[in-house]
């Protein structure tokens, strides 16, 4: 065995180099020369400059004024205890699921009253599933088109719009599956909202 | 089921398919020492580093010097990368200072990324720095590959040879894999994933204001990079605590794509290496025929189960299947597959929740890693345990006829049968005994997150995946206790190394026979009666080992929520 102790520490220590630091450290020089806005993270900033948020990461939305994203079950440390954990949607530095399984009935109970608050909002239309199912980072971007189309009279009446004009900017913001079958159809909620304000302030 | 899901399979299989001669031609190539397009560039990188080390690159190794070699190799790669993470908050490249890893999850983390498992009990964005991230778990994902796809290639040479002494060089097939085969392509791959959105950035964690006001941390870091050889090593250990469901991790429906390739890419092109090395490109598709088989099976069911959804959902009203824990830029279709890919070979990279998937939709990916992971499987790993049921499968085709077993000219006898059985049955042991344990004990019983079946799944998954070097988990089990920490990392070592003893112990022991002739009453092996051979054994020994376990767990959890069943937390 010790003969082998030389090439082991070697060539641990010189793949270890090549992979460990130079590989990741030339990527990173490579891609943000070719990539910028990609490599940094496809980071928003407003025209004032403050950073508003990734185009490609979800974020909280709760007022009335504007189209909510997917149900988020990630989590912070509890301010008053750090061994527990609190709700905190969409939070971006700690990524993760809600693991209920199909049988268990937190995840059937949480559904129904999720259910019962959006058919009291909009009652005609059926309730699209991504609106009452979380996403498996919890940083789930997009909602389907229908998810964004059954918010519309929330919205538009919060806003004091028309429902049409409202359809319409939906209708623009719909990205479709490359090649025609990859992927589902979507819309970028933030891109949206981002869109809606651009539109009322005008 | 839609057609737009199924052109996805039929899409994703043509492409895995289209790579496997030239990436083949190109493996074997640089296994037999060939000369490649690459070698100016590469060769003085490669000789510089054996003169250091001082390894004569003709010196070909005994099995027992390539195993020892191999075993010295993983203790001090485990010990540097325990190191780094017990350190972190000393060391460098360390913006969000994250502090120390604890001793037992160090030790968990190290044990799963040295065997190529990359269990997650790590929370990667809230407990990792970047060096952690690079220094550590990036070498550990290329060296780990690396030794899968060499020992791979050494049993390859024991079926190939005859009457020879040695299975190679250690040193060289790792060498020349990490350095011709796995940082080339994963160059060229960590350009495509930033193109796409993954982020691959020294910066801090960016700190944003919401379009309502809130403040929103956003975690970013060297992610393409790590993400790259996390799937083309089939190691699947996440950048981020969501893994490749993580938007930075993998931010569109393309990416998605590319990434299922490169989970099956090296691990389907190794059948085709096989073929080459042993002379008959016809043996490495029948292999891959039978791979094929099993996994379209898989995907047809988890897609099926994932399609219909979750009766107890769709009581309520819910159409479409069962988008809990998916991705909506996936979709059903794109995470069904990748769940079936992830875990058909041994990446464990997820792109939705395998916990939150239905009950059958979840057995799939469970019933894969019990299988041992041979459907493409982990890079080389998968191919050896592939060839490891062949020669089970050779030995029953030869008891049903009467006459000794050969495969590829070379006798089966029954030094080769009982390092086969050793292979396939140290993961049972390891999978149901530390279950079974898990069930009658506190530490063991405070894991699950849900209660009955489901709960009881939830830790038959964890043991199964880390005993077959998957790393996927049904996350809900806190998993990141002094118990689970010790006993997963303890069935990942074992899971890894007794796997690969008898593997190479075959290969030593197949290099040193003769090689027959075939005759008229030779079986042949590269046929539509053989692959049926394999399968069958595959399924009766997998199915007779495992079958009691899934009908607590899944089957029954199936069966319990189609009648409209729950199962509560005691006390919630």
């Amino acid at each position: 065995m010790l003969r082998h102790l030389r090439p082991a520490l070697v060539l641990l220590t010189g793949l270890t180099l090549v992979t460990g630091l130079a590989y990741p450290l030339a990527m990173t020089g490579i891609a943000g020369r070719l990539f910028p806005a990609q490599a940094e993270g496809s980071l928003i900033r407003n025209a004032d400059g403050t950073l508003v948020g990734s185009a490609m990461i979800g974020q909280s939305f709760t007022s009335e004024r504007y189209f909510h994203g997917r149900p988020s079950a990630t989590v912070a440390p509890d301010p008053a205890d750090s061994t527990k954990t609190v709700a905190a949607p969409y939070n971006a530095a700690n990524s993760g699921g809600a693991n209920l399984g199909p049988t268990n009935p937190a995840l059937i109970d949480r559904v129904k009253t999720d259910l019962a608050a959006l058919k009291a909002e909009n009652p005609t239309d059926p309730v699209p599933q991504d609106l009452v199912t979380t996403s498996g980072s919890g940083l789930d971007p997009d909602v389907s088109p229908e998810a964004a189309l059954f918010q519309v009279p929330r919205v538009a009446k919060a806003r004091g719009i028309s429902e049409d004009g409202l359809r319409a900017l939906v209708a623009g913001q719909v990205q479709e599956p490359s090649l025609g079958v990859l992927g589902e159809r979507r819309v970028n909620v933030l891109a949206l909202n981002r869109a809606l304000d651009v539109q009322q302030a005008r | 089921m839609t057609l737009s899901g199924w052109l996805q399979v039929a899409l994703f299989c043509a492409i895995v398919l289209a790579l496997v001669k030239p990436l083949g031609l190109y493996m074997t190539r640089v296994f037999t020492g060939a000369s490649t397009p690459l070698s100016p560039v590469l060769r003085p990188i490669e000789r510089g580093l054996y003169r250091l080390a001082g390894i004569d690159e003709t010196h070909e190794q005994h099995w027992l010097a390539y195993a020892g070699a191999m075993l010295v190799f993983h203790a001090a790669g485990f010990a540097l990368l325990y190191g780094i993470l017990r350190l972190q908050n000393l060391l460098p490249f360390n913006p969000a200072d994250q502090g120390a890893v604890a001793p037992d999850l160090a030790f968990n983390t190290a044990a799963s990324f040295v065997t190529n498992t990359n269990w997650q009990n790590y929370g990667g964005e809230s407990t990792l720095s970047y060096l952690s991230q690079m220094l550590g778990l990036t070498h550990q994902n290329f060296l780990s590959a690396a030794t899968g796809i060499a020992l791979a290639v050494a049993l390859i040479r024991g079926f190939a040879r005859a009457s020879a002494r040695t299975v190679g060089s250690f040193w060289v097939d790792l060498t020349r894999c990490t350095l011709y085969v796995l940082l080339p392509l994963c160059i060229v791959y960590t350009l495509f994933l930033v193109w796409q959105g993954v982020p691959q950035t020294l910066a801090p964690y960016a700190e944003a204001t919401t379009l309502e006001g809130a403040k929103q941390t956003i975690a970013l870091g060297p992610v393409a990079s790590q993400v790259a050889i996390k799937m083309l090593g089939t190691n699947g250990g996440g950048f981020f605590n969501a893994n490749a469901a993580h938007p930075f991790e993998n931010p569109t429906a393309w990416s998605n794509l590319i990434q299922m390739v490169s989970i099956f890419a090296l691990g389907a092109a190794l059948t085709n290496v096989f073929g080459r090395m042993v002379g008959d490109e016809r043996q490495g598709w029948a292999i891959l025929a039978a791979m094929g088989v099993l996994f379209l099976a898989g995907v047809a069911i988890t897609y099926a189960a994932e399609g219909a959804g979750n009766p107890l959902l769709n009581a309520l009203g819910l159409q479409g299947g069962n988008l809990e824990g998916k991705e909506i830029r996936f979709g059903i279709p794109g995470s069904a597959l990748f769940a079936v890919v992830t875990t058909a070979a041994s990446c464990g990279a997820v792109n939705a929740m395998h916990d939150a998937f239905t009950a059958l939709g979840g057995l799939i990916p469970l019933v894969n890693m019990q299988l041992g992971e041979i459907i493409v499987g982990g890079v080389g790993a998968g191919l050896y345990g592939m060839l490891v049921f062949v020669v089970v499968a050779i030995f029953v085709a030869g008891l049903m006829v009467g006459r000794t077993p050969e495969y590829l000219g070379k006798k089966i006898e029954a030094r080769e049968v009982k390092m086969a059985m050793l292979a396939i049955l140290c993961l049972p042991l390891m999978m149901l005994g530390f279950t079974a344990l898990a069930t009658v004990l506190p530490a063991g019983l405070a894991g699950p997150a849900n209660a009955g079946p489901h709960g009881f799944t939830e830790i038959l998954y964890a043991f199964t995946s880390a005993a077959a070097n998957n790393g996927s988990a049904f996350g809900g089990l806190s998993g990141n206790t002094p118990f689970y920490n010790l006993t997963l990392g303890f069935g990942m070592l074992v899971g890894r190394f007794f796997v690969i003893i008898p593997a190479l112990a075959i290969a030593g022991s197949l290099a040193a026979k003769k090689t027959l002739p075939a005759s008229a009453g030779t079986f042949p092996t590269h046929g539509g009666l053989f692959v049926g051979l394999l399968v069958g054994v595959i399924l009766i020994v997998g199915g007779l080992t495992f079958f009691p376990s899934l009908a607590l767990g899944p089957i029954v959890e199936h069966l319990a929520g189609a009648a409209g069943q729950t199962f509560a937390a005691a006390g919630g």
